[in-house]
This record gives structure tokens, C-alpha cells and sequence, in this order.
């Protein structure tokens, strides 16, 4: 082994790397931690962690100012696999630490493989409503509707990450190419004044209820208590040329169709949503707080599950610490408002959510193991030696 | 005397906490006892009339001891029993504390003007309630977080004042001259009043007179059932019905229709009366009648009350923190004289302080049916225990008191944090929803207070390592290897514990927010205690930092452990926010200031250490 490699290699199983890594993690959790106050609780994690570098603007220029949580993570990890091939003796002496260090392996994977497939999403049913789909807490789809056929409806959604990219979509299910024109991540829409001159920023939509509207486009939010509400111009062009532009946004409530070669469309920019094949319909919404007071005691839901086949059909009830589990979900008790009878549930899908239940118990079992061996060394060599008192 | 020191000082210990235990000696022919034994519902607990008098009076100003304006002592239930029953007294008394000289200025009074120059009685600031009102309506719609020292003194006095009239408005009508007369009146006439008002709405002949007095009668019911902070009418069906309790008010409301007036209140009218007459049989009379009518259908809410009231009077955790003390400077002085018999006695004060605040604990966790650590107040009273529980074994494997100072030390810092705490009001406290889970307070929150007890010691202990190394000779290589072998061990507890807590944190926050990490500022204070104790050991391990340097890290455990303790709550954000605290914060940069100080400190050169220069 030449010299360059024995130092790559020394470097990367040093207990130095270890100790400065540590620190490193520990300021950016700290400062990640005020910028909340900020950025808000998401904004925080796109810019501190779920990054290789923690970025600052001077001026127009992002220039990275500090490591951020996948390099520092990801570092991490290596030092610690490569540490522990390194010096790797099988025996029980070591084996607390290295089951400590296995767990802490698989939580810092877990993690990441959490960070990449968790769909978090939301349910907001009303009493005596059923719901088969649920709602993303923070994107939107633009969706076309072919509402020819009376007895079903056809759905081409297209993510609003494609619009914001201002991608040209064609799908095999329509007839025309759809063209983002104009795309505002977070805008108030207003009436207009025919009379008022039109911004050059917003182009005004030549269909639908566009020409009425005034775009304003916001600054994006990240606060816990707004959302940002997005606005769009979308162009359709078809095989004969464009068939004009519509506005488009949740806020706009009234449908907005469109007649081409004979079949009719609805278009619309809606939060997206993810589709269940099982149904939700709230039977009953219970909201109990202590006597006297406002202080919430429970918020529960009673809940009629059922899947199309009929196989499942049976009512349960999702409570404050007490999720239900189905399909590869977990509905939580998220929101209510009794007075209406509604209830928001939230949605989560995570594959890899058992790996922190794993690692946890291979730490607590690692770290037992160590303290308890070197507690036991630690008493043996008190006994031998008389102590200071008794002397 | 040297021999029996040890023996000596544990009986003096054990003399303080018998004491703390006996009742008081009543100064009056009342019996406030029993009185401050009755069960009433406040923030939707079942507690007695002696913890409603104790919070009020901390609420009010900040201490629960308070005087007549002749002077006199007053104890909290007679206190108590004069706001509730004869408010032209109570409005003299002086227990309404006001530190903001601007505030002062509204009313126009001086500091002079008040009972240790900062308590002020109603009657002093009556002329100018409508000042105060027209103060806090111009306060109240700035965010909580945001307002000026002035404001938040306005908005607390107007809370309090409010506070007061709600008391005087929860069993009685507040100016009632005899109310249990008027309800006399009332019981006899309200068949026949109810009959009147409906034929006078009916426009059919009825008595006018009586019809006039219903209306009053109902009015200055739904007066007291608008203020009222008392729930005082426990549910007729017994205590399985926890939402039955009802305030005076709109008991007396439902009588229009039963025509029957609810036993609890006719009892508080009678007790308005007796007291006000000064009867004190009569009084004792209708209070043990009320007890025994109680007692065959509440009994598990009579005890609890009972157990309760006597230990508000007894206060544990105050007569531990004087032994934390006196542990404390006896363990200290056996460094110099005496080391085994001071020593000694040090470890057994601190067992019997220890063994106190267990109880104490214990206590809480009874009357509450909860695990001991559900608010901050009670975290505090837990770290302080975890620590001292780990002081305790310490002392017991090194005996070198070293394991008695830290225990003091950090026992009574704890138990001061933990009473300034309490100053908000009650801290026995209903859990919101999203926190009721017994298993997960039991494990989690535990867990996690523990490692804080636990690395807080630590970093004390490298205090004592900084200190004694330092400015002191006695810190010879036997004692400073010990010393730095007790910080290194309990650095480890304190990675156990907080990295198990902080996971099982997580796996709670999967079950109920359907996310195991969320870097939600508590969690990351948490992690940041973990990251601080794996840093502290693998430094150690990789033999990067020596005995000084472990002090030094350990030292600045103490900041990361105050930041994720009190720190993160400041900020106001996120879903663990319901620890909220404003006032705390220049005391928190203090404190971080002065640990990095003694960082420094541990950075000086070995010459300067006058236990570590070579000898000359």
C-alpha cells in the first residue's frame, strides 16, 4: 500500500473525522433550528439537510458557506463502515459498540430511504362523505377531464413540477400538446379592470374566465400557518395550431371546459391528489375537551372502510395517538373541526418506516451491553483496590 | 462529636422533614383545613379549595404567603375564604404585584404605596380599572411574543384582576350581602316565580313584584355563571361522571326549572355566612355535614384532595432544596476538615433530600394518574432527581463527597428552576390531546429527561474538576483521575439515555404524526445532546481530548442541555411549543455565558492550575 492510499484510508477510519464530523452536524442542526423561526419548518429541511451544501445569496450569487446534512450524513456513513471494517474483531468485548453503530447505520439509511419514498398526503372528509382519494399537503396537478362519456370520467393529471419547468407535455390521451405559458408558485388572483393596462409579467388568457382575472404574482411562503397557492397560463396547440390560453388555479372554483373534435374537457389546477383502492367515509367526528375549559382532551373519527370487491367493509376508529394501518397506509388524526363534522386525516406512506423500530432496538440492546460490561470491569477494579475511606 | 457528626446532622435533616410534615397549628377556631380540603373542578381537574388558594396567591404574586393590612398573616385558605365570601376585605388586601414602574404610574401609585414596596390591594387600584382595561385592550391584539415589557405587565394584571373577580363570582353573588337568605327566598318563592314570569310574557294577570324578582334572581345568576372559575357542584351521579361538575351559577339557572337548588350551594351560601358572622362552629359544622354527604359518593376525589392539601403544606421539594444546601456546604467543608465523617454525613443529606423529592414525585404522579415528567415544571423536579439518583451512586462507589457537592449543587438548581416554574399557576395540568399517552410520557419523556439529568451532571462535575483544579491545591492525580473517570461514566449514561429517548421520541412521532423525524426544534434539541455526548466519547476514544479537555466539552454539555431544555421553546415554533416561556431568556444567556467562561477557564495553560504546577 503506497502512501497516498494508507492516508485516503487513514483519513477516512480516523476517530478525528468522527469528532470533527459531529461537531459539524451539531452547528448545522443548531442553526437550522433558528432559521425555523424564518423559513418555516419544510424550508428548513430543503435548505439544510436534504442538501450537499448549505447555500447563502451575496447578491445574485448562491455560494455554498457551510456543509450541508447529505454531505455531512453521507460522510458520516462512510467513516463509520469504513472504521468499522477496518478494525473489525468479532468478539463480545466490542460487540455492544458495534451493534450501536450497526443500528446507527441503519437509522441514518432509514432516513434517507425515508426522505426518498415517503408520500405524505392529507384526507379531508366530512360527516356522511366518502372519500377514495387523498389530498398532497403542498403540490397541485393540472388535470384534464374528458367528461364526454356520462358514465365515467378520463383524467390526465400532469404535476405542477412539470409546469413550473415549463415542459411541453404530450400525452397519448389528448389530442393537443399542452404549453405552459406563464407559471406563478404562489399568486392572488383578483377581478380585473378591463380598462387597466395588462402587467407584461402576467400574459392574460385569451379562454375560460382568464380575460376577468388579475394575476398577482407573491413571493413564496414558508410560513406553518400559509400555503402557497399557485396560478398558471397554459396554451393548448393542436394539430391545426393553438386552440388559446386558460388560466388556471385552486382558487378559481367555477369549471372551466373546452370543446375540441367533438369531445368536451374540463381543465383545472387542483391539489393533487393520490387515488385508493378502498374508500373512506366518516361516520361520526367526536371532539371532547375538560370540563370547563377549552383544552382539547381527544379528537377521535369513526371511520366506514370498504374496497370496491367488498372484502373489507367494517368500521374503525382513528384517534389521537391511535392511527389506523391499511394497504401500505397509515391515517393519523390530523385536523377537525366539529363544528362542520370535519375531519382531516393525514396519509402517510413509508416503506422503510419499520427501520427506526429495528435500529432502535439494536442500539438500546448495543448500548446496554457496553455500559453494563464496563460497568462490571469498573466494579472489579473497585473491589480490588480498597477504598480511600476504609483505609 | 466528630465520631456522631454524621449521625447528628441526619437527625437534624430528619427533625426538618417531620416538621414540614405536621400540620399546621391552626391560629383561628375555623377549621381551614377541612375547608382547604373541599373538591372543586379548575382547568378540568378535580382539586381542593387549598390548591385553588396556593395558585391564586402565586399567580397573583409570586409567593403564597400573604398579610392582612394590619399586618397579620393570613394562611391561603383564609385568604381564600375572604375573596371567595367577604370581598370588601379582600379588596384591601394587598397580594396584586406589580414590578413595572410605568404601571405604577397608570394607577398613580408609588412603590412605597404597596406591601413590600411592590403589592398592591384592589382598593388601590380601583380609581383606574378602566385605565387598565383601555391598557390591556391596546396590548392584547400584539402576539404574545412581540410585546413590550409594559405590555406584558398590563396583560398579566388585567389576567390577574379578572382572575380575582371570577373567584369572588364563583360561589356567591359577588355583592351579596346574605346569600344564603336570598337563596332562601328564592327556593320558597321560585314555583310560584317561574308561573308569574311565564304569565307575564303571556300578557295574563300575574304578580309583578314577584315576576320583577325572578327576572333579578336569573340575572344575577347568569352574571355569576359568566364570571365563575370555580366548578363547585360536583354532578349528582357521583365522580364516574367527570363532566358533570357545573359552576354555582348555572346550577342556580336550572333550579327555575327543578325548582330545587343544588346542596353544594346552599352549603357555600351557608359557609358565606357563617364566615362572615364569624361562627365558627356553625361553620365547621356545615363543612364536616358537606364532607360527609361527599364522602358516599366522590370518595377517591375526597382523598386525593385530602392527600393533596396536606402536600401543599408539607412543600417537599422546598424543605429538599434546604438539604441540597446543607449538603452541599457540608460536603464542600469535608474537602478541608473531617473528609470522613462530613463526607458521610453529606451522602446520607443528600439521601434524605434524595429520598424526599422521590416521594414527592411519587406524590404527583398519584394524584395526577400520569407519569412523573408531563409539563416543564415537572421535568425540572426529574432531571434534578435522575442526577441526584446518579450523585448517589457515585458517592457510594468513590466516597470523596465529590458525588454529594455535584448532588447539591445540581439538586438545588434544579429545585429553583422548578420553583421558578411554578410561578404560572397550577402545575398539576390536564394533557392535551396529541400528549395523552401514558406509555409514551413513561418511556420517551422519561428517557429523555433522564439523559438531560445526566449530562447536566456531568458537565457539573467538570465544574468541579475546572474549579478545585484550578484554585485549588487538593487536586491531587488520585482525585483528578476519580473526577475525570466520574465524568467519562456519566457521559456515558447520558449517551444512553438521551439517544434511546430521543429514538423513542421518534418512534412516537411515527405513531402519531406519521413521521419518525421531523426536525421539529425539540427533537433537534435532542439530537444536538446526543451528537454533544457521541462527540465527548469518541474525542475520548480517538484520545483527541485529555482529562481537561473532557471537562471542557463536558462543560459545554450544560449549554447544549439548557438550549434543548429551555432554548428551543423560546422560539416559539414547532409542535413541542406547548413548554412556552418568554421571561427565562436572559437567564439562559447568562448562564451559557458564564459555562463558556469556565471553558475558558479550563483552557488555561497547566502553570496556572494551582493543583497541576509543578511543584517549585
Amino acid at each position: 500500500m503506497n502512501d497516498v492510499t494508507r492516508q485516503f484510508r487513514d483519513f477516512f477510519v480516523s476517530l478525528k473525522l468522527t469528532v470533527v464530523l459531529l461537531a459539524l452536524s451539531l452547528i448545522l442542526v443548531f442553526a437550522a433550528t433558528l432559521d425555523q423561526v424564518n423559513l418555516g419548518i419544510w424550508g428548513v429541511q430543503e435548505k439544510y439537510f436534504q442538501t450537499f451544501f448549505v447555500l447563502a445569496r451575496f447578491g445574485d450569487f448562491p455560494a455554498p458557506v457551510f456543509p450541508g446534512g447529505y454531505f455531512i450524513g453521507g460522510l458520516l456513513l462512510l467513516n463509520l463502515i469504513a472504521a468499522h471494517l477496518y478494525r473489525l474483531k468479532l468478539e463480545w468485548r466490542k460487540a455492544g459498540i458495534q451493534l450501536t453503530h450497526a443500528g446507527i447505520i441503519i437509522l441514518l439509511v432509514g432516513e434517507l430511504l425515508t426522505g426518498l419514498w415517503q408520500e405524505d398526503f392529507q384526507m379531508a372528509i366530512k360527516e356522511g362523505e366518502s372519500k377514495d382519494y387523498s389530498e398532497s399537503f403542498r403540490l397541485y396537478e393540472l388535470v384534464l377531464v374528458d367528461t364526454t362519456d356520462p358514465k365515467f370520467d378520463e383524467i390526465v393529471a400532469i404535476p405542477d413540477t412539470k409546469l413550473a419547468q415549463s415542459a411541453v407535455v404530450q400525452h397519448p390521451k389528448l389530442p393537443f400538446r399542452v404549453v405552459t405559458t406563464a407559471y406563478f408558485p404562489n399568486a392572488a388572483l383578483a377581478r380585473r379592470d378591463p380598462a387597466a393596462p395588462a402587467s407584461p409579467a402576467v400574459p392574460i388568457a385569451s379562454q375560460g374566465i382568464g380575460p376577468g382575472v388579475a394575476v398577482t404574482p407573491l413571493p413564496i411562503t414558508y410560513k406553518m400557518n400559509e400555503t402557497n397557492v399557485p396560478a398558471a397560463v397554459v396554451e393548448l396547440i393542436g394539430a391545426e395550431g393553438s386552440l388559446g390560453t386558460w388560466l388556471v388555479s385552486p382558487d378559481l372554483a367555477a369549471p372551466q371546459t373546452l370543446t375540441h373534435g367533438g369531445r368536451t374537457w374540463r381543465i383545472a389546477l387542483r391539489i393533487a391528489r393520490a387515488y385508493k383502492p378502498f374508500a373512506l367515509e366518516l361516520l361520526k367526528v367526536t371532539h371532547e375537551i375538560y370540563v370547563g375549559t377549552d383544552l382539547p382532551k381527544n379528537f377521535s373519527s369513526r371511520i366506514k372502510l370498504t374496497t370496491p370487491d367488498g372484502r373489507d367493509d367494517r368500521e374503525v376508529l382513528i384517534y389521537m395517538n391511535n392511527p389506523l394501518r391499511y394497504g401500505g397506509y397509515t391515517f393519523y388524526q390530523y385536523q377537525m373541526d366539529s363544528a362542520r363534522g370535519l375531519t382531516v386525516l393525514q396519509v402517510v406512506r413509508n416503506p422503510s418506516w419499520l427501520l427506526p423500530y429495528i435500529a432502535c432496538i439494536m442500539m438500546t440492546i448495543g448500548l446496554i451491553l457496553q455500559f453494563s460490561l464496563s460497568l462490571r470491569a469498573f466494579i472489579a477494579k473497585r473491589r480490588a483496590t480498597p477504598s480511600p475511606v476504609a483505609a | 462529636m466528630k465520631k456522631y457528626s454524621a449521625l447528628l446532622f441526619l437527625l437534624l435533616g430528619l427533625a426538618l422533614v417531620a416538621k414540614s410534615f405536621l400540620p399546621e397549628r391552626p391560629k383561628t377556631d375555623f377549621d381551614l383545613a377541612a375547608f382547604g380540603r373541599l373538591p372543586v373542578v379548575v382547568n378540568g381537574r378535580v382539586k381542593p379549595l387549598d390548591t385553588v388558594a396556593r395558585t391564586s396567591l402565586v399567580v397573583f404574586q409570586s409567593s403564597q404567603r400573604v398579610s392582612a393590612p394590619d399586618g397579620t398573616p393570613l394562611a391561603p385558605n383564609e385568604w381564600l375564604l375572604d375573596v371567595l365570601f367577604r370581598g370588601s376585605r379582600a379588596d384591601a388586601y394587598q397580594h396584586f404585584e406589580i414590578n413595572h414602574p410605568d404601571l405604577l404610574a397608570i394607577f398613580g401609585l408609588t412603590p412605597e404605596d404597596g406591601r413590600n414596596k411592590r403589592r398592591f390591594s384592589f382598593r388601590q387600584l380601583e380609581p383606574k380599572i378602566a385605565e387598565l382595561q383601555r391598557q390591556s385592550a391596546l396590548a392584547g391584539p400584539v402576539d404574545a411574543a412581540l410585546r413590550t415589557p409594559f405590555q406584558k405587565a398590563v396583560v398579566q394584571l388585567y389576567s390577574n384582576v379578572g382572575l380575582y373577580f371570577r373567584l369572588k363570582g364563583s360561589l356567591v353573588a359577588p355583592d351579596h350581602k346574605d346569600f344564603l337568605a336570598e337563596l332562601m327566598t328564592f327556593q320558597s318563592s321560585v314555583t310560584a316565580g317561574v308561573t308569574a314570569v311565564r304569565a307575564k310574557q303571556a300578557n295574563q294577570p300575574h304578580d309583578e313584584a314577584l315576576a320583577a324578582r325572578m327576572m333579578e334572581a336569573g340575572a344575577r345568576f347568569s352574571r355569576m355563571d359568566e364570571l365563575a372559575y370555580l366548578l363547585g357542584v360536583p354532578p349528582a351521579d357521583g365522580e364516574a361522571n367527570t363532566t358533570g361538575w357545573k359552576k354555582a351559577g348555572e346550577s342556580l339557572l336550572e333550579s327555575f326549572q327543578t325548582g330545587q337548588i343544588a346542596p353544594a350551594v346552599m352549603v357555600y351560601a351557608g359557609l358565606a355566612r357563617t364566615w362572615n358572622a364569624g361562627q365558627a362552629k356553625e361553620f365547621n359544622e356545615l363543612v364536616g355535614l358537606y364532607h360527609s354527604q361527599l364522602e358516599k359518593k366522590f370518595p377517591s376525589s375526597l382523598t386525593k384532595c385530602a392527600a393533596e392539601a396536606r402536600f401543599n403544606s408539607a412543600e417537599p421539594f422546598y424543605t429538599a432544596s434546604i438539604l441540597y444546601v446543607l449538603a452541599f456546604l457540608i460536603a464542600v467543608i469535608s474537602w478541608l476538615f473531617w473528609p470522613a465523617e462530613l463526607g458521610r454525613a453529606a451522602f446520607w443529606l443528600v439521601g434524605l433530600a434524595w429520598v424526599l423529592a422521590t416521594a414527592g414525585i411519587l406524590a404527583r404522579m398519584w394524584l395526577e394518574g400520569r407519569p412523573p415528567v408531563t409539563n416543564l415544571y415537572s421535568s425540572a423536579l426529574f432531571v434534578g432527581w435522575s442526577a441526584v439518583g446518579f450523585c448517589l451512586a457515585l458517592e457510594y462507589f468513590y466516597r470523596n463527597a465529590i458525588g454529594s457537592v455535584a448532588a447539591g449543587l445540581v439538586g438545588f438548581s434544579t429545585l429553583l428552576i422548578a420553583h421558578h416554574l411554578s410561578l404560572g399557576g397550577d402545575t398539576l395540568e390536564m394533557m392535551r390531546a396529541v400528549l395523552d399517552s401514558n406509555f409514551w410520557l413513561a418511556t420517551h419523556v422519561v428517557t429523555v429527561t433522564a439523559g438531560y439529568g445526566a449530562t447536566f451532571l456531568a458537565g457539573f462535575l467538570a465544574l468541579i474538576y475546572i474549579v478545585r483544579g484550578l484554585f485549588t491545591a487538593s487536586l491531587d492525580k488520585a482525585t483528578a483521575d476519580a473526577l475525570s473517570r466520574m465524568i467519562y461514566g456519566i457521559v456515558c449514561f447520558g449517551t444512553l439515555f438521551s439517544l434511546v429517548g430521543t429514538i423513542l421520541g421518534g418512534i412516537w412521532a411515527d405513531q402519531s404524526w406519521g413521521r419518525f423525524w421531523g426536525w421539529d426544534p425539540k427533537e433537534n434539541g435532542a439530537l444536538m445532546i446526543v451528537i454533544w455526548n457521541a462527540l465527548i466519547l469518541h474525542a475520548r476514544w480517538g484520545g483527541i481530548a485529555k482529562q481537561r479537555g473532557i471537562a471542557a466539552l463536558a462543560v459545554f454539555g450544560n449549554i447544549v442541555t439548557a438550549w434543548s431544555w429551555f432554548g428551543v421553546n423560546m422560539l416559539g415554533v414547532g409542535l413541542h411549543s406547548y413548554g412556552f416561556m418568554d421571561s427565562a431568556f436572559w437567564w439562559l444567556i447568562g448562564f451559557a455565558a458564564s459555562q463558556l467562561f469556565f471553558i475558558a477557564l479550563a483552557c488555561l495553560p497547566l502553570s496556572a492550575w494551582r493543583s497541576f504546577r509543578p511543584a517549585t
